[in-house]
């Protein structure tokens, strides 16, 4: 179990050893992200940009222009909000090769309120024509993903929670972008998620199971692409189908599994999420709860449905 | 052949180059003039001769380097380097129309020889800066050219750019500021107020100079207009592009250079000439093909 912002530092770190285009810009926050890792390893590599979100994806744009492979490091709600523009025109339309390392993604930012909570990011980003958009759940899928990002040619949004979750997989995990994991069978419930939040989903699938209810977790670690088949087949294997994301219910994760059942296999999807509201500073638990997804609550509400 | 003569091809050149881009908006029914206009002198400089470039083979790894910031202004681009060789000079007549290379604003991912997509106003500054800082990392000589419009430099991201590019002390960087005194619709006169244009100047009373210089930027002033200036200006900055300044050319221009009537007129920011209009350019253009 290790933080994702210090897998994504390490990761970059043993990344430059062997990848001398591997560049990393930060906007003044290299120790929060823990970006820093890399400074130190590589300060000729590392590029401070400083507090100037939409410059600096533009900046990466013209590296990679030059053969670099840029990896952009704030927090989520800079990139998605502030720097969407430069984003939209010179990396998504120009299908530039630059990373986009989005830190403190979802709810859970270490308390520092809705002003930096970016609960929307999953709904631009998967709208934005030619960019993949990853989320993975824990360390071992996270390093497996960085390093898949950097190998890929092309942009890719990189959702990173700020804190530790559980490891679900183990070193024999390797990732397939578009490919959804199913993490625990069952036939009553399909709760289907993404990020740390898949963690959290198979610890209530399992309160569930304690209490007769035969409940399936599928892990989206990849937003988009993804494989639409594979999302139907397994909601075809449960009598209902539940979609849990830290993010707002519109246009998001269950926005997303909303709009393939419904072409391909029609049935109710109950979507669990941030309803029409903004968050609040608060520690993880309290946010949990209030949002209702910790595993105990989650359990509940599924219960609830059945 | 001497200075002289050289500069009157430019000139040539350049009434070509304007007659290309309003003749070709005209025929596609919509796109800019009083920008592509202001800058024209400076892109066929850069492209005739500054910028150590193939256009028979546009990707060339070591060529220098030109982005468009003030995107909208692509036909003009689009017409020196179709001038120049980038394209054909037929192919012109496909702007803005569909299956076309030559999209409304540059886009890199169709036209060979761009150097980025622009439109959005304000981001070109920021990719030049990249491709310059890359160079620089990869030991590479060439030089990076980026046009900016003075309305433009209203955009934040131009800021950004601004103060971050002289902390990485790239002298092989050069932006060109097209200051032609108009925007699309801007701020009226007041009463007896007197500017280059129709309407207000952007940076009416705003020492821009003083502000570059003071954020690092060595800074140069030309007219945009007379090659004589422009295009020792421009060698010079590519000759100190091992210095550890990015350089400024404030280069005074004229929205819609070029034609009486569309001189210092806002409205010909983006207009269509009628076909009196166009007779009346071509003929103060010297284009005697389209005269007769």
């Amino acid at each position: 179990m290790k933080a994702l912002r210090d897998v994504f530092g390490d990761t970059l770190v043993a990344l430059g050893w062997t990848n001398p285009n591997l560049v990393v810009l930060d906007a003044d926050l290299a120790n929060s992200t823990k970006a820093d890792k890399f400074a130190m390893a590589y300060p000729d590599r590392f590029l401070q940009m400083g507090i100037a979100e939409q410059n600096f994806v533009g900046v990466a744009v013209g590296l990679a222009s030059v053969g670099f492979v840029p990896w952009l490091s704030t927090f989520t709600v800079f990139f998605t909000h502030r720097a969407i523009d430069p984003i939209r025109m010179l990396v998504a339309q120009t299908h530039a090769n630059v990373k986009i390392g989005a830190a403190y993604s979802g709810l859970l930012t270490g308390l520092t309120g809705k002003t930096h909570q970016d609960v929307q990011d999953i709904a631009i980003m998967r709208a934005m024509p030619e960019m993949t958009v990853l989320a993975p759940a824990d360390a071992i899928e996270g390093e497996a993903i960085i390093r898949w990002a950097t190998d890929f040619q092309g942009p890719v949004y990189l959702r990173l929670a700020r804190d530790a979750s559980p490891n679900v997989f183990d070193e024999s995990y390797s990732f397939v972008p578009g490919k959804t994991i199913l993490l625990r069978e069952g036939s009553d419930v399909l709760i289907i998620s993404t990020g740390p939040q898949s963690v959290r989903c198979l610890k209530a699938a399992e309160l569930l199971g304690d209490q007769g209810v035969s409940a399936g977790v599928l892990h989206l670690p990849s937003i988009k692409p993804v494989n639409k088949d594979e999302i139907v087949s397994a909601s075809e294997k449960a009598k209902l189908v539940v979609t849990v994301e830290e993010h707002t219910i519109y246009g998001g994760l269950g926005g997303l599994v909303a709009e393939i059942l419904s072409e391909a296999s029609p049935r109710k999807v109950v979507r669990f999420g941030i309803e029409d509201r903004w968050g609040e500073s608060a520690p993880n638990d309290f946010l949990l709860d209030l949002f209702q997804m910790s595993p105990q609550r989650l359990s509940e509400r599924i219960k609830a449905l059945i | 052949m001497s200075n002289e003569t050289d500069y009157k091809e430019l000139e040539a050149l350049a009434r070509r180059g304007r007659w290309l881009a309003i003749s070709t908006v005209a025929s596609s029914g919509a796109g800019h003039v009083g920008g592509p206009f202001s800058a024209m002198d400076l892109l066929v400089a850069l492209y005739f001769r500054v910028m150590n470039v193939r256009p028979e083979e546009p990707g060339w790894p070591d060529r220098d380097r030109f982005i468009l910031s003030k995107g909208h202004s692509s036909i003009g681009q689009y017409a020196v380097m179709a001038l120049r060789g980038y394209l054909p000079i037929e192919e012109l007549k496909t702007f803005d129309k569909g299956n076309s290379r030559l999209q409304g604003h540059p886009d890199v991912t169709k036209l060979p020889g761009l150097d980025t997509s622009t439109g959005s106003l304000g981001q070109g500054l920021s990719v030049g800066l990249g491709i310059a800082l890359g160079a620089r990392l990869r030991g590479k000589k060439f030089h990076t050219f980026v046009v900016l419009g003075d309305g433009e430099l209203q955009e934040g991201m131009v800021w950004e750019a601004l103060h971050i590019a002289p902390r990485y002390k790239l002298g092989n960087l050069t932006a060109i500021l097209d200051w032609n005194g108009l925007q699309q619709f801007g701020w009226v006169l007041a009463i007896n107020e007197q500017h280059r244009g129709d309407r207000r100047d952007p940076w009416s009373g705003i020492d821009l100079r003083g502000i570059f210089e003071k954020l690092g930027w060595r800074c140069i002033e030309i007219n945009g207009h007379d090659f004589s200036q422009v295009v020792p200006a421009l060698q010079s900055v590519k000759a100190s592009g091992d210095s550890d300044q990015p350089t400024m050319i404030l280069a005074h221009t004229v929205k819609g250079k070029g034609v009486h009537f569309t001189e210092g007129k806002h409205e010909w920011h983006s207009k269509v000439a009628t076909k009196d209009e166009l007779r009346i350019i071509a003929k103060e253009l010297g284009i005697e093909e389209a005269i007769a």
